[in-house]
């Protein structure tokens, strides 16, 4: 076994301060030949100037890290290098580039802890500290909670500078010019004379010479790309069918695979029987695996066939059979043993609380993440290496997982990250791609592509949390006085984690995360978490805690400010004690003419809330149609600190906004019999083309630092439509979906 | 049987019901259709048998047989993009662009019906292609991009 797996199967104790100290992992140095994977591929006069830009005689790749599950991450990742490099993007091509610890992932350390992003003590920022210590150690290259700018930011730009300057140098020692003269342009270095040297001319020479250590970036005026539209350099493929998807992929010789395993996932398979699949056509192996079958064959849809042929007696669920029992467990979790955190307690609760009060419980629904294209991987296994080509967000866990079942070396497994059709945080997990080497070890030396069917991809999703409110409050003189929020929800990290064999410790900040780090100043304000016993596998859907935890706050709030009689916007402007928090809100106010009046059957919701770093507020207008509400318009701003790319940012809060709403709406996932009830899309709907409102999109650009925009956007969705929904038709929606309650149109 | 996909003849060796989607996928390597749901439900494997919008994952391909199959590969290419791909270029539509491919073939067979259509007309004939990413203000946003241009303005 090798180091990385060893290390992966630690628990990491980030909450400890015992190793505090001595992190020491400056983006601007590449020193050591070991911190750039790229070199190992080199041959002579190709460079790699820091791991994230190669130069061979073809020309200009920028690695691009962070994968792309439609969020625009290879441009806008393209882009920061690009900037200082001094390249365009129609002139350099794009690649994830190979699993290493080398692009750990900075950001996503921060934003495991239970630590609000504004909390600069000392506790926080030594635990910080530790946690990249962490994540660097195990490499944890992972493209997730909203990270690739805020992480890429500044290490990216300072990539492109470093590499720039390295090329100037090697002009330099070739032309005999001082480097300082010199002009870079378009993938030219420009001597003084006026003379051009492409980078791929300088590349042999720069090879050898030592980086620089320390190069200044930029002045943001100076900018030629960052903050301007670009065109993404995926969208002429997404547009003619040309984009090849992890799924799409062929090789010589490929067989075609698929797996069918218990429907309640991770339970076991008691006994099968194959006889009759064995016989259909195209069918080359039909393979045992844990919890279920894999088949082997010529072709997918002969697979799909084989796989349903197979009579199989399926194991007990390791879950709760119905539904009922799930609810029942939540609801049983609100106990002083089950006390998770209390990231909020000020004022005195208890006392202004002990009688008139209004108690009320909220409910969020199991979600799939559900992206359109399901997962896949093609997996060749070598003599004495294995290679895996899938889309996945987490390819340094892939490398290590597939290293322990096979006992070859984490370096002899080759992940090569493919383009994703959508993820959601579905793509965090890698069991598909363990059935599919497990598949592929049964015909050495041959490609097998193994397809999951969108009815096998919903029944083995890990899912959005399940997740349960308890609220009190009380309005005082026309304002909020006390507002006391308990939420209680299995731990998803717990879940997620573990099936990695980590362990952020005992609090898990994602049962509090979207309420209990709130920039409001409420007299009387309580938040406290409930971990409540592991019940289906979770994993981290677009927006994680948050996307459940900011329905319950500000829907709550919102009930409050009703009671009080005071007006949603005015007081939560009243109430929010950070400028980049009301700037979202007020821009919000200022675009939906908030105040002004309605016709009868008509209402306006708002909603706030900080995930990720980045403040949202949202505006939903809707109207009782008579046959049903209709959501008419949307109003968002969020403050990222910078736009990257203004066309990315403003198709990520509509997609988010949309993502929100939908769900919101129509979606959930249910038990019965131990398994999950909805199999395919027709029972997973989300929104509608007809039912999409017009959405209306601001940026702002005050926040202290930069930060992301893929899943920001969804937490305030289902609030702010639940609020409009009230403000037309005084029915207050507690559950989702609503369209448990209310028929939209 | 014999199936003619974007002006080329080929033969293949497949059961009459294997759906039209898998033969172009598995058999004939023509990856624009994509498999989504496998039950004609979210639209992203759509292709035109005859001209018409078909479900080619619940299609059997036998029912193709004599007639001309096109998909998003026939109506243009990066070199020399249909009317309806250069809208959507230029309105940046594609998020992860996976049910792209269903979408535009969708609206290219609309638009050819309809150069002129009216928001509700847009939203009836685009609602049955499921989009994840949320892209529907952008898709709407092309539709109207690519109906000018259809109608030469």
């Amino acid at each position: 076994m090798g180091i990385v797996s060893k290390i992966t199967r630690r628990t990491l104790l980030v909450g400890s301060m015992a190793v505090a100290g001595g992190v020491a992992f400056g983006i601007y140095a590449y020193k050591s030949p070991q911190d750039n994977p790229l070199l190992d591929d080199l041959t002579e006069g190709e460079a790699a100037l820091t791991p994230y830009v190669m130069i061979t005689a073809a020309g200009v790749t920028l690695i691009t890290p962070r994968a792309d599950k439609g969020q625009g991450a290879y441009s806008v990742q393209a882009a920061l290098i690009a900037e200082e490099l001094d390249v365009d993007l129609d002139q350099v091509s794009v690649d994830p580039g190979p699993p290493s610890a080398v692009y750990y992932n900075t950001a996503l350390a921060n934003e495991a802890l239970p630590f609000s992003p504004s909390d600069q003590s000392n506790i926080a920022n030594a635990a910080r500290a530790v946690a990249d210590a962490a994540m660097k150690f195990i490499g944890m290259q992972i493209t997730g909670g909203s990270t690739t700018v805020a992480d890429g930011f500044t290490k990216l730009r300072a990539a492109g500078a470093i590499a720039r300057e390295t090329l100037k140098a090697a002009a330099a020692q070739e032309s005999g010019h001082d480097a300082s003269q010199m002009r870079t342009e378009r993938g030219m270095v420009i001597l003084p004379n006026g003379e051009r040297i492409s980078y791929a001319r300088l590349a042999p020479t720069a090879a050898k010479m030592r980086l620089p250590e320390n190069v200044g970036l930029r002045d943001p005026s100076s900018w030629r790309l960052i903050g301007k539209s670009m065109q993404r350099v995926d969208i002429v493929a997404k547009s003619t069918g040309t984009q090849t998807y992890g799924i799409d992929l062929r090789f010589d010789d490929m067989l075609h695979a698929t797996v069918r395993r218990n429907p309640a996932n991770g339970g076991a398979m008691a006994s099968y029987d194959a006889s009759a699949a064995e016989g259909m056509r195209g069918v080359e192996k039909i393979v045992e695996l844990p919890g279920g079958v894999g088949v082997i064959a010529d072709n997918t849809w002969r697979a799909f066939q084989a796989a349903n042929a197979v009579e199989i007696e399926w194991g007990d669920p390791p879950f709760p059979a119905e539904m009922d029992a799930h609810w029942a467990t939540l609801s049983r979790s609100f106990t002083a043993e089950n006390l998770n955190s209390r990231p909020l307690d000020a004022g005195n609760v208890e006392a202004v609380l002990s009688d008139e009060t209004i108690e009320l419980e909220y409910r969020a629904p199991y979600l799939a993440h559900a992206p359109l294209e399901p997962v896949s991987a093609v997996v060749q296994v070598g003599d004495s290496r294995i290679d895996i080509w899938t889309g996945t967000q987490v390819p340094r866990f892939i490398q290590a997982n597939v290293a322990d079942l096979t006992g070859l070396k984490p370096e002899d497994i080759h992940v090569h990250v493919q383009m994703m059709g959508g993820s959601f945080g579905h793509r965090l997990e890698d069991d598909y791609v363990l059935h599919a080497v497990r598949l592929a070890m049964e015909v050495p030396g041959r490609p097998v592509k193994m397809t999951y069917s969108r009815e096998e991809d919903m029944a083995h999703d890990y899912l959005r949390q399940i997740a349960m409110a308890r609220v009190r409050g009380t309005a005082r003189n026309g304002q909020v006085h006390a507002f006391d929020l308990s939420i209680a929800m299995p731990s998803v990290s717990e879940s997620q984690m573990g099936r990695q064999g980590l362990s952020l410790g005992e609090t898990d900040p994602i049962i509090v995360t979207g309420a209990g780090d709130q920039p409001y100043s409420i007299p009387n304000y309580r938040v406290t978490g409930y971990k409540a016993p592991q019940l289906a596998p979770l994993s981290s859907w677009r927006s994680v805690g948050a996307s459940t935890n900011a329905f319950f706050h500000e829907s709550f709030l919102d009930e409050l400010i009703h009671a009080a009689g005071a007006d949603p916007l005015e007081e939560r402007l009243r109430l929010l004690n950070d400028a980049t928090a009301r700037g979202v809100l007020e821009a919000v106010g200022d675009m939906s003419n908030w105040g002004t009046p309605m016709e009868r059957g008509r209402g306006r919701g708002v909603a706030f809330a900080r995930s990720f770093g980045t403040p949202v507020a949202e505006v939903v207008e809707v109207t009782d149609t008579g046959n049903g509400i209709r959501i008419d318009k949307v109003y968002v701003a969020a403050d990222v600190g910078r736009v990257v790319d203004p066309v990315n940012f403003d198709n990520m809060m509509k997609g988010g906004v949309i993502f929100g709403l939908g769900h919101a709406m129509n979606c959930e996932i249910t038990f019965a019999n131990g398994r999950i009830e909805q199999e395919n899309f027709y029972a997973f709907e989300g929104m509608k083309l007809y039912q999409c409102p017009d959405i209306e999109v601001r940026a702002l650009e005050n926040g202290p630092a930069v930060t992301g925009i893929g899943e920001p956007p969804v937490p305030p969705a289902a609030p702010a439509l639940a609020n409009a929904i009230y403000a037309a038709t005084r029915q207050r929606l507690r559950e989702m979906p609503f369209s448990k309650f209310v028929t939209f149109v | 049987m014999q199936l003619n996909v974007n002006g080329t003849a080929y033969e293949v060796d497949v059961e009459p019901d294997m759906p039209l989607l898998w033969v172009l996928r598995d058999e004939l390597g023509i990856t624009g259709p994509k498999y989504g749901c496998g039950v004609a439900f979210c639209g992203a494997c759509t292709v035109w048998v005859d001209g018409m919008v078909v479900r080619s994952c619940s299609y059997p391909a036998s029912a193709a047989e004599d007639a001309q199959i096109t998909t998003i590969e026939g109506i243009g290419n990066p070199d020399a993009l249909h009317a309806v791909q250069a809208a959507w270029v230029e309105e940046q539509v594609a998020q992860c662009g996976y049910c792209q491919s269903g979408q535009i073939m969708t609206a290219a067979a609309f638009l050819q019906e309809n150069n002129n259509p009216s928001d509700t007309e847009i939203d009836d004939a685009m609602s049955a292609n499921l989009c994840r990413c949320g892209t529907y203000p952008k898709i709407r946003a092309a539709i109207k991009r690519a109906a000018t241009s259809l109608r030469g303005e």
